[in-house]
C-alpha cells in the first residue's frame, strides 16, 4: 500500500506537504527546476524586499546626481543607462519565468516595509503570474514609545490593504513574537490572509572580533527549532479557518509527520536544502511515504491535524512553556525533564 | 503642421544633426564638445538609426590625431563621417586635415570652439582653435546661436557633399555649446530633403575599393606637386554658392533665411561691424538700440569665414559704410591683424574708396561681449581718428588697446523676466535650473535661454545659472546684468560673493536660509541688507535644506527652490507650474524608481507651504560683513590680483596686474580659505596611537602632523591640544594632529581611516567628524600657533617611512579637488619626501586643473623657498615635457660639474672634489651638498670671470634634482602612451607617477584603456567589454625600469616605500597608484578603506618592479599583496561603476563580472610566475660612463 500524499494549502493542490521555502535556491529558475526535479510541491520564491529596492533607488539616484554640473568640464560621470533596474523586474521576471517553465505552483513572497510598497508589489507580483503571494511581515520594535498594539494594528492593516489589493491566495509568513500569538493568528485570517507560516527566522546581529564590527548573520535552521512551529500549528489548527504551514528547522521526515500531525497543511524546507542539496527532498518524501505505510496511514489528509491541540490526549501540554512539576497531573505521564535537557529545547531562563 | 519646439544645448543642438547623418563617428572627448561626443555614443548605443535606417558606429579613440586618422580611413572607405572637438583636439586633427582636405574628402567636424593653450590652458570659447586650422582647406561656416548650431550642421552636412570640401561648423565654445535655448528642430523629411540621396551615392562612388582599385596618398615630386595642388581650385571656388543653395534650399524647407554674410542695421549705415559668432548677439541688440536712438550703424555676421567671398561681403554692405570695425576672436601675435580683420581688409582692398578698416580683439576664453561693449565699438568708429587696433572688453593699461565702455548702456526689455541662481556644485540647481528652461520652453509659448557658469574647483564650487523667459526668441549672448529674480540656494554664499550685484530695482530674492523669516534679517551681512533696502527687494526664505531632508533628500535643495521659484516668479500660473515641475521630474527620475519620484514631489509640495516673505526693515543692522577674500596678511601679489579673482572680480584687474607669460607665485591656496567644510574632523589625543594615517590620507593636506619639543608649547593658544611622541628616534618630544579649519572639505577620509578606536565605546576614534558650530575662532587660533611650530628636521627623520613621511611638510596644500579625492594623497606625498627638489611635468586632465587652474594653486614652497617645480603643458605630451626637463636639468648640472673642475684653483680642490663626488643619495647628503654649494658661492662671490659667473648662474644644479611626471590613464595609457613609451625606453633618470582612475576623470568619465571589464563607463555605457591594460607588466619588460604597483589605502608602507625606491633607481621609474575618484560612485570617504577591498579581491594586485634587486642576487619583482581573498563581486558591489550594469543589464553585467573574475585570477596567476622569475639586465653604467666622457674630456682640455 503506497500512502497519498496530496495536501491542500491555500486552495492549491499539492502532490506532498513538502514545499521549497524562500532561500537562494528559489532565487534563479536552474534552483527551481532543480527542486521540482526532486519533488518539491510548490516553491516559494525568495522574497522581494522593498527595502532594498527602495535602497538600490536612492543609491543609483545618490550616485547619478551626487556630482551631476558641478564643473565646466563635466556635466555628469556616468553614462546614461536606458532604464536602472532598481526596482521589481528582475523579481517579476523571476516569477514569470518560473511560471514558464514550472508544473508546480509557483508562491511569490514579498518583504515590504511600507504600505503603498506592500500592495504595489503585490499586484505587479500577480500581474506577473505568481499563483499564491506570501507576506514576509517584521518589524524589530526598536522604539520604547511604540507600543505592541500599535505594530500588531499596523500589521492587521497592512494584510487588510493587500489582501484588498490582489485576488491569488495570501500568506503570511510572521515570527513568533507576539504576546498573544493565537490572537494576532485570528486578526491575520480576518485581515484576508488565507494561509499562515510559521515562523519566519531573522538576521541576528553579531559581533565580528576579527574586525571589530557588527554583522548581520544568519545560521542555517537545525531540528529543534522545529518544536516552536508545532507548538503553534498544534493550537491554531482547528482553531482557524485558514491553511497552516510550518516553516523553521525541518531536516528529515520525522519533522515533517509531527508537523502534519500537528495540523501543518504544508511544510516548508529551506535550510535542509541548502546544506544537503535540492535532493533531500527526494530521500524526505521517501521517508514520509515510508513513515504512513508503516505506520498504516492511508494520506496525509488522515494524519494532518490528528495531534493537534484539539485532537491530543493531553491538550494542556502544548500551552506549558515551563518545566513545572505544580502542574504535573497524575492522569497523564510527566514529561521527563533529561528528555527536554536532551533534545536541547529552548529554555527561558537559560 | 505646427512644429513641436525643442529646449536644447548648442551641443546636442548639433550633434542631432551629426548624428543623423553620419555612418561613422571616431572620437574624443575635451570640453567644451565633449558632450557632442558622448550623446553620440548614447544614442547609437540606444539604437538610434541615421536619415537612412543604420545605427553610426560611434568609437571613442586614444587621442583626437587618432579620431582624425580613423576618421580618415572611414572616408576613404566610403562612410559618411563627422567628428566632434575642440582646441588642442583639433590641432592633433590637423596633419589629417590637410589630408582630408588635399584630397576632397566631403566631412564635417562640428568644432565647440574653444581657446587653445598658451600661456595658460582655457577650457572656454574663442576662436584661437578654429582659426588655427584655417590653412588646412576645410571650409568654415560659422553658427552664432543654439539654432544656427542645428541649423548649420545640415547646411554644413549638405554642402560638403556637394562640393567636396570638408566642412568646420563652428560655434562658440560654452555660450553657444552649453546655452539651453528653444530650437525649431528639423524634421527627417527636412533632412532628407536637404541631403539628396545623388550626392551620397556620389560620395560612395568615390570609395577606395578593391573592386574598383586605385591609388590615392601618392607622393609627388617637384616636377607635379604644384600643379596638382591647383588643380582643387575649382571646387573651392565654388563653396560659396553650393552653401548659398542649401542655404536656400534650406529656406524654403524652414523659412529661416540665412546668407553667407548677412547684414543688419541702418539701411544707410555709416559704421558697420562685422564678427562671427555668438557675439552677433550682443551686436544685434546694440545695433537695433543704436539704431532707434538715430545713429548710422549696421552689422555683418559671417557665416561662411572660408573660402571667404569677397565679393559677397561687398555686397552684403550698405553703400553708405565709412567706417568698419571687424571684430576678432582671437589673437594672433604679431601679424598685422587677426584672421577675420585681415581677410575683410583684403576682401575689401579691391574696391574702389574701401571704408577705413579697424580690427578690435574681444571675448577670449569666453570673456563677456556685452551690447555696451558693442556700443562702445560704435563710438570708437565714430571719433576723428579711431584705434585701427583696438581691445574691448578689458582694462589693457600697458598697450593701451582697450576701447572705454559705458556699463549704462543696457539693452535688455522689460519683458523678458531674468533670473539668476547661485548655488553649490553638489546641490543640483543647475540641473534644477536647466529643467526650469526645458518647462517653460517646453510648455508655454514663451522663449527660454539658460546659460550656466560653472566653477573649476571642483568641490565646494559655485555654480551661477542665468535664465531669460520671453516672449520672442532668446538671443541675447551674454549674462544676465539686471535679474528681475535672484535665488541663492546656499546661505553661506552671502558672506562671500555680491549675490545681489545684479539684482534689478524691485527684484525678488529668493533665500535658502536656516534662519525663519521672521529673524533672518540679523543674520544677513550689511552690505545685502543695504542692498536689499536701496533696491527695494521683496525677500522670500525658505529653509531649504530642511525640506530637503524632511523629504528624503538631504543636501538636495534644487527641487525645493525650482518650486519656490515658480511660485514666486508667475512664469506659469502655479497649478501649471507644480505640474510642469512634476512632470519634468517624472521625466528625470522615473526610471531611477517611484521612491526617487515621491521624495522629489513630496520636496515640491513641502516647498510650497514653507515659503515665506520676509518684512524687510527701513533700516541696516548688525556688524556682519561680506569676508575679505584673503586676509590681511598674503603677499602683496595675492592681495591685489589673487584676492579679485576670489571674490569674482578677476574681469576688473587689468593686463598690467597680469604676469606676461603666464608664471604665477606658488603656494596661494594658503591665502583662500574656503571654508566649505558642513564637518570638521577632531582630534582626541588620548587614544591616538601616533601612526599619522590621517595626515597621510588626507586628500587636501587640511589635517597636519608635528612633532616638536615640548618647551616650544609655551604660548599656546587655549584648547591646542599636543600628546607625547612615541619614538625611539625622536625622544621626548610631542605631536600634534591640527586641522586647518578653513582649508578642510570635510570629506571624512581621515576619519574613516583612522585606525585608533575607543576602547570604552567603539565608534569613537582618535579621529572623529563633528559639525562645525558656531565660530571657528578657536580652531583658528590652534592652526596660526601650529603653523608657527617649527618643521622637523628633515635630515633626522626616515623619509621612507610613513611616520617618517608624514613628520615632513607637505608642499601641496587645500587643492580645489574633490572632497575625498584619492590623486591628491599621492602627490602631497610626493612633495613631504622630495618636494624642495623635484620638478614636475603635469600633464592635462584633473591634476592640472587642481593642481593650476587660477586664482590659486596648491603647489607650494618651504621657509627656505625651494619648493616642487610645477608645471602643465599638454595632455598627450608630457612624457616627452618632463623628459625636456630632465635633458635640461643633466645638461646645466654637466657644465656646472665642468665650470667646478675649471675653477678649482680658485675654489680649492677639496671643496671642488667633495661635491663632484658628494653622496646625495640621503636627505642629509643633499642638505650637505646645499652646505658645499652656498660655500661654493661665497667662494666666487666676488669673481669677475665668465666661467665664474656661468657657475654662479648654474651652481644650483649641482644640487641633485629629480623630475616627476605626473598625469592620469587618460595621459599614461591612451593619448601620452607612445611619448611614455619613449621615455622609458630613453632609460633617462625620470620618475612617472599615474594617478589611475580608470577613467577620464576631469572631463566627465569617459573610459580609458585603463577602465576595467564589467565597469560602466561613458563610451563603454553597456560595460567594458575588454581587460585593463596592464601598462606595469609592459613597462617591466624593459627590464630597467623600476614599476610598482600601489593603493596607498590598502597597504601605506609599500606606497611609501614604492615613492623612496622609485626616487632612488638611476633610470626610468614607473609607479601606478590607484586612485579612487568619484567617476567609481563610491562614497568617497571611504575611498582609502575601500582600496584595501580592491587589493583583497586581486582585482589591484600590490608589487614592486625593481631592477636593482638582481644586484643583490634577488628577483626585481615582489609581490607585496597576499592571494586574493574575496571574491571580485564583493569589492565591486561597492562601486556604482559595476552595479549600475548590474541594475540596468543584470545578466550581460553578470556575463562581463565572470569574465573580469578570471581576468583577476589570470593575472595573478602570470604575477605569482613573474615574481620568481630570474632577470638580467646588461649593467648599463657602461654606457653612463661613455657619455659622461666627452664632457669630462672636454674638461680636461680647457684645464690650465
Amino acid at each position: 500500500m503506497t500512502a497519498d500524499l496530496r495536501t491542500t494549502y491555500m486552495g492549491m493542490k499539492l502532490a506532498t506537504p513538502l514545499v521549497a521555502a524562500a532561500s537562494p535556491l528559489t532565487g534563479t529558475v536552474d534552483g527551481l527546476l532543480a527542486l521540482q526535479d526532486a519533488g518539491a510541491s510548490a516553491v516559494v520564491l525568495q522574497s522581494l524586499f522593498e527595502e532594498q529596492i527602495k535602497h538600490h533607488e536612492l543609491q543609483v539616484d545618490s550616485i547619478l546626481e551626487s556630482f551631476t554640473d558641478s564643473f565646466a568640464e563635466a556635466r555628469s560621470f556616468f553614462p546614461s543607462l536606458d532604464a536602472y533596474n532598481t526596482g521589481p523586474e528582475s523579481y517579476l521576471h523571476l516569477v514569470e519565468q518560473a511560471k514558464e517553465v514550472l508544473e508546480i505552483p509557483v508562491i511569490a513572497s514579498l518583504n515590504g516595509v511600507t504600505s503603498g510598497g506592500w500592495t504595489r508589489y503585490a499586484r505587479l507580483i500577480e500581474e506577473a503570474g505568481a499563483d499564491a503571494l506570501e507576506l514576509n511581515v517584521y518589524v524589530v520594535a526598536a522604539n520604547p514609545r511604540t507600543t505592541a498594539a500599535e505594530i500588531e494594528a499596523r500589521y492587521v492593516e497592512l494584510i487588510g490593504d493587500v489582501a484588498g489589493t490582489i485576488s491569488i491566495p495570501l500568506a503570511v509568513k510572521v515570527g513568533p513574537y507576539f504576546s498573544a500569538m493565537a490572537n494576532m493568528a485570528m486578526r491575520i485570517a480576518a485581515a484576508g490572509a488565507r494561509g499562515l507560516v510559521l515562523f519566519n527566522r531573522f538576521l541576528y546581529p553579531d559581533i565580528s572580533l576579527q574586525r571589530m564590527k557588527v554583522m548581520p548573520t544568519l545560521h542555517l535552521s537545525s531540528s529543534e527549532e522545529v518544536l516552536m512551529p508545532l507548538r503553534w500549528i498544534a493550537i491554531l489548527s482547528g482553531q482557524l479557518d485558514i491553511s497552516l504551514a510550518a516553516s523553521s528547522g525541518i531536516q528529515s521526515a520525522h519533522d515533517v509527520v509531527k508537523l502534519l500531525l500537528a495540523g501543518a497543511d504544508a511544510t516548508m524546507l529551506a535550510s535542509a536544502l541548502l546544506r544537503r542539496g535540492p535532493a533531500q527532498l527526494k530521500q524526505i518524501t521517501g521517508g514520509l511515504a515510508a513513515w504512513l505505510d508503516e505506520h498504516e496511514y492511508a494520506s496525509v489528509e488522515q494524519l494532518k491535524g490528528s495531534m493537534s491541540q484539539a485532537a491530543s490526549p493531553d491538550p494542556g501540554a502544548f500551552e506549558r512553556a515551563n518545566y513545572m512539576r505544580s502542574l504535573v497531573d497524575f492522569t497523564v505521564a510527566s514529561p521527563d525533564p533529561r528528555h527536554f535537557y536532551a533534545r536541547r529545547d529552548p529554555i527561558p531562563w537559560d | 503642421m505646427a512644429e513641436q519646439l525643442i529646449t536644447v544645448d548648442g551641443n546636442e543642438a548639433a550633434a542631432r544633426l551629426a548624428h543623423k547623418l553620419s555612418e561613422v563617428m571616431a572620437i574624443y572627448p575635451i570640453t567644451p564638445s565633449t558632450a557632442m561626443g558622448e550623446l553620440a555614443d548614447a544614442w547609437s548605443a540606444a539604437g538610434a538609426p541615421n536619415l537612412w535606417g543604420d545605427v553610426p558606429e560611434v568609437v571613442e579613440m586614444q587621442s583626437e590625431a587618432g579620431a582624425a586618422g580613423a576618421l580618415h580611413g572611414a572616408l576613404m572607405a566610403g562612410a559618411m563621417c563627422s567628428t566632434f572637438t575642440a582646441s588642442q583636439g583639433l590641432l592633433l586633427m590637423l596633419p589629417n586635415m590637410f589630408k582630408i582636405a588635399g584630397e576632397l574628402t566631403p566631412t564635417v567636424f562640428h568644432v565647440a570652439a574653444r581657446t587653445v593653450a598658451t600661456h595658460a590652458l582655457s577650457i572656454f570659447g574663442d576662436h584661437s582653435d578654429v582659426m588655427a586650422v584655417r590653412a588646412a582647406g576645410f571650409a568654415m561656416l560659422c553658427s552664432s546661436s543654439v539654432q544656427e548650431a542645428h541649423d548649420f550642421a545640415a547646411i554644413a552636412h549638405r554642402a560638403t557633399l556637394e562640393s567636396r570640401i570638408p566642412f568646420v561648423h563652428f560655434f562658440d565654445g560654452f555660450r553657444t555649446s552649453h546655452e539651453v535655448n528653444k530650437i525649431a528642430p528639423l524634421s527627417d523629411d527636412q533632412l532628407r530633403a536637404m541631403i539628396p540621396d545623388s550626392l551620397v551615392t556620389a560620395h560612395r562612388a568615390r570609395a577606395l575599393s578593391p573592386d574598383r582599385p586605385e591609388l590615392r596618398g601618392s607622393a609627388q615630386n617637384p616636377d607635379v606637386f604644384f600643379q596638382a595642388r591647383e588643380a582643387c581650385n575649382s571646387h573651392y571656388a565654388a563653396v560659396p554658392s553650393v552653401v548659398r543653395d542649401a542655404m536656400r534650399r534650406f529656406a524654403e524647407l524652414t523659412g529661416r533665411r540665412y546668407d553667407l554674410f548677412e547684414y543688419r542695421g541702418h539701411p544707410e549705415a555709416e559704421r558697420v561691424a562685422v564678427l562671427m559668432g555668438s557675439a552677433a548677439g550682443a551686436m544685434q541688440e546694440a545695433v537695433d538700440e543704436l539704431v532707434a536712438r538715430g545713429e548710422r550703424v549696421g552689422m555683418v555676421t559671417v557665416r561662411l569665414f572660408r573660402p571667404f567671398d569677397a565679393e559677397a561681403l561687398a555686397a552684403a554692405l550698405p553703400a553708405s559704410v565709412r567706417r568698419i570695425a571687424v571684430l576678432d576672436r582671437t589673437k594672433e601675435p604679431g601679424a598685422p591683424g587677426d584672421p577675420l580683420f585681415e581677410d575683410v581688409v583684403v576682401g575689401l582692398a579691391r574696391r574702389p574708396a574701401p571704408p577705413l578698416v579697424c580690427g578690435g580683439r574681444y571675448g577670449l576664453a569666453s570673456k563677456e561681449f556685452t551690447p555696451a561693449m558693442a556700443a562702445a565699438v560704435f563710438a570708437e568708429l565714430a571719433r576723428e581718428a579711431p584705434k585701427r587696433e583696438f581691445t574691448v572688453g578689458i582694462d589693457d593699461d600697458v598697450t593701451h588697446l582697450s576701447l572705454d565702455v559705458d556699463e549704462s548702456f543696457t539693452t535688455e526689455p522689460p519683458d523678458v523676466v531674468r533670473a539668476l541662481f547661485y548655488g553649490l556644485g553638489s546641490d543640483g540647481t543647475v540641473g534644477a535650473t536647466r529643467n526650469t528652461v526645458k518647462i517653460i520652453g517646453e510648455h508655454t509659448d514663451l522663449h527660454a535661454q539658460g546659460y550656466f557658469v560653472l566653477d573649476s574647483k571642483k568641490s565646494g564650487s559655485m555654480t551661477v545659472s542665468h535664465l531669460r523667459f520671453g516672449p520672442r526668441p532668446i538671443e541675447s549672448s551674454y549674462l544676465v546684468q539686471q535679474a528681475s529674480f535672484v535665488g541663492c540656494h546656499q546661505f553661506g554664499f552671502l558672506e562671500k560673493v555680491d549675490v545681489l550685484e545684479r539684482a534689478a530695482c524691485g527684484a525678488t530674492f529668493l533665500l535658502n536660509s536656516p534662519h525663519r523669516a521672521d529673524c533672518v534679517w540679523e543674520h544677513l551681512p550689511v552690505e545685502v541688507q543695504r542692498q536689499v533696502i536701496d533696491k527695494k527687494l521683496r525677500l522670500f526664505v525658505i529653509d531649504a535644506s530642511r525640506v530637503a531632508r524632511d523629504a528624503g533628500l538631504p543636501g538636495r535643495v534644487n527641487t525645493v527652490l525650482q518650486a519656490c521659484f515658480f511660485s514666486l516668479a508667475n512664469v506659469l500660473p502655479q497649478d501649471q507650474a507644480i505640474a510642469a515641475i512634476k512632470a519634468a521630474i517624472q521625466r528625470t527620475y522615473a526610471k531611477r524608481g517611484p521612491e526617487v519620484l515621491e521624495r522629489n514631489f513630496a520636496a515640491v509640495d513641502l516647498a510650497l507651504t514653507e515659503l515665506h516673505e520676509v518684512d524687510v526693515p527701513a533700516a541696516v543692522t548688525g556688524d556682519i560683513h561680506v569676508r575679505r577674500p584673503v586676509p590681511a596678511e598674503a603677499p602683496d601679489f595675492v592681495q591685489r590680483v589673487t584676492a579679485e579673482m576670489i571674490a569674482g572680480r578677476g574681469d576688473l584687474l587689468p593686463v598690467s596686474a597680469l604676469p606676461a607669460g603666464g608664471a604665477f607665485p606658488v603656494g596661494t591656496a594658503r591665502w583662500e580659505r574656503r571654508d566649505i567644510a558642513d564637518e570638521l574632523p577632531r582630534w582626541d589625543p588620548s587614544i591616538c596611537i601616533d601612526c599619522a594615517k590621517c595626515t597621510l590620507v588626507c586628500p587636501h593636506a587640511a589635517i597636519r602632523m608635528k612633532v616638536y619639543s615640548p618647551d616650544l608649547l609655551a604660548g599656546a593658544p587655549a584648547g591646542f591640544q599636543h600628546k607625547e611622541w612615541r619614538s625611539k628616534e625622536q625622544p621626548g618630544m610631542v605631536m600634534t594632529i591640527q586641522v586647518a579649519p578653513d582649508d578642510c572639505n570635510g570629506c571624512g577620509t581621515c576619519a574613516d581611516y583612522c585606525p585608533a578606536h575607543s576602547k570604552q565605546a567603539a565608534k569613537h576614534k582618535s579621529i572623529d567628524m563633528a559639525a562645525k558650530n558656531g565660530g571657528l575662532d578657536a580652531d583658528r587660533a590652534s592652526w596660526e600657533f601650529f603653523k608657527s611650530l617649527p618643521e622637523f628636521d628633515r635630515t633626522q627623520v626616515k623619509v621612507g617611512t610613513i611616520k617618517g613621511s608624514q613628520m615632513l611638510e607637505p608642499l601641496f596644500e587645500f587643492s580645489g579637488a574633490c572632497a575625498g579625492c584619492g590623486e591628491t594623497p599621492y602627490l602631497k606625498l610626493l612633495t613631504q619626501m622630495f618636494g624642495d627638489r623635484i620638478l614636475v611635468a603635469n600633464a592635462t586632465g584633473c591634476s592640472s586643473i587642481y593642481g593650476g587652474n587660477l586664482p590659486t594653486t596648491p603647489w607650494s614652497a618651504n621657509a627656505e623657498g625651494r619648493g616642487p617645480a610645477w608645471a602643465n603643458s599638454l595632455f598627450e605630451d608630457n612624457a616627452e615635457f618632463g623628459l625636456g626637463m630632465r635633458l635640461a636639468v643633466d645638461n646645466l648640472a654637466g657644465a656646472a660639474r665642468r665650470l667646478l673642475a675649471e675653477l678649482e684653483p680658485q675654489v680649492g680642490a677639496d671643496l671642488v672634489a667633495a661635491i663632484l663626488n658628494a653622496d646625495q643619495s640621503s636627505e642629509s647628503g643633499l642638505a650637505t651638498q646645499r652646505e658645499r654649494v652656498a660655500a661654493l658661492r661665497s667662494k666666487l662671490a666676488g669673481a669677475a670671470t665668465p666661467q665664474a659667473s656661468r657657475l654662479r648662474e648654474l651652481a644650483d644644479y649641482l644640487v641633485r634634482k629629480s623630475v616627476w611626471i605626473v598625469g592620469g590613464d587618460g595621459w599614461a595609457y591612451d593619448i601620452g602612451y607612445g611619448g611614455l613609451d619613449h621615455v622609458l625606453a630613453s632609460g633617462r633618470n625620470v620618475k612617472i607617477l599615474v594617478l589611475d582612475t580608470e577613467v577620464y576623470s576631469n572631463t566627465g568619465g569617459q573610459a580609458s584603456k585603463s577602465t576595467p571589464r564589467a565597469a560602466i563607463a561613458k563610451f563603454a555605457a553597456a560595460g567594458k567589454r575588454t581587460a585593463k591594460k596592464d601598462l606595469g607588466l609592459i613597462a617591466s619588460a624593459y627590464g630597467n625600469v623600476y614599476v610598482a604597483q600601489i593603493a596607498m589605502g590598502a597597504d601605506n608602507a609599500q606606497a611609501v616605500k614604492a615613492f623612496a625606491e622609485a626616487e632612488a633607481h638611476d633610470g626610468p621609474s614607473l609607479i601606478i597608484a590607484y586612485s579612487t575618484c568619484i567617476a567609481h560612485g563610491i562614497e568617497m570617504k571611504t575611498g582609502m578603506s575601500h582600496m584595501k577591498e580592491a587589493v583583497d579581491s586581486g582585482y589591484w594586485p600590490l608589487y614592486r618592479f625593481d631592477p636593482a634587486r638582481e644586484a643583490a642576487g634577488e628577483h626585481p619583482m615582489a609581490l607585496d599583496s597576499k592571494d586574493p581573498s574575496i571574491p571580485l563581486r564583493d569589492f565591486a558591489a561597492h562601486e556604482g561603476r559595476y552595479t549600475l550594469l548590474a541594475r540596468s543589464k543584470p545578466e550581460l553585467a553578470e556575463r562581463l563580472m565572470t569574465l573580469a573574475q578570471e581576468d583577476v585570477a589570470e593575472r595573478w596567476r602570470l604575477y605569482r610566475q613573474l615574481a620568481g622569475v630570474e632577470r638580467h639586465t646588461p649593467d648599463e653604467s657602461i654606457t653612463k660612463v661613455a657619455e659622461a666622457a666627452p664632457a669630462a674630456a672636454a674638461a680636461e682640455e680647457e684645464l690650465p
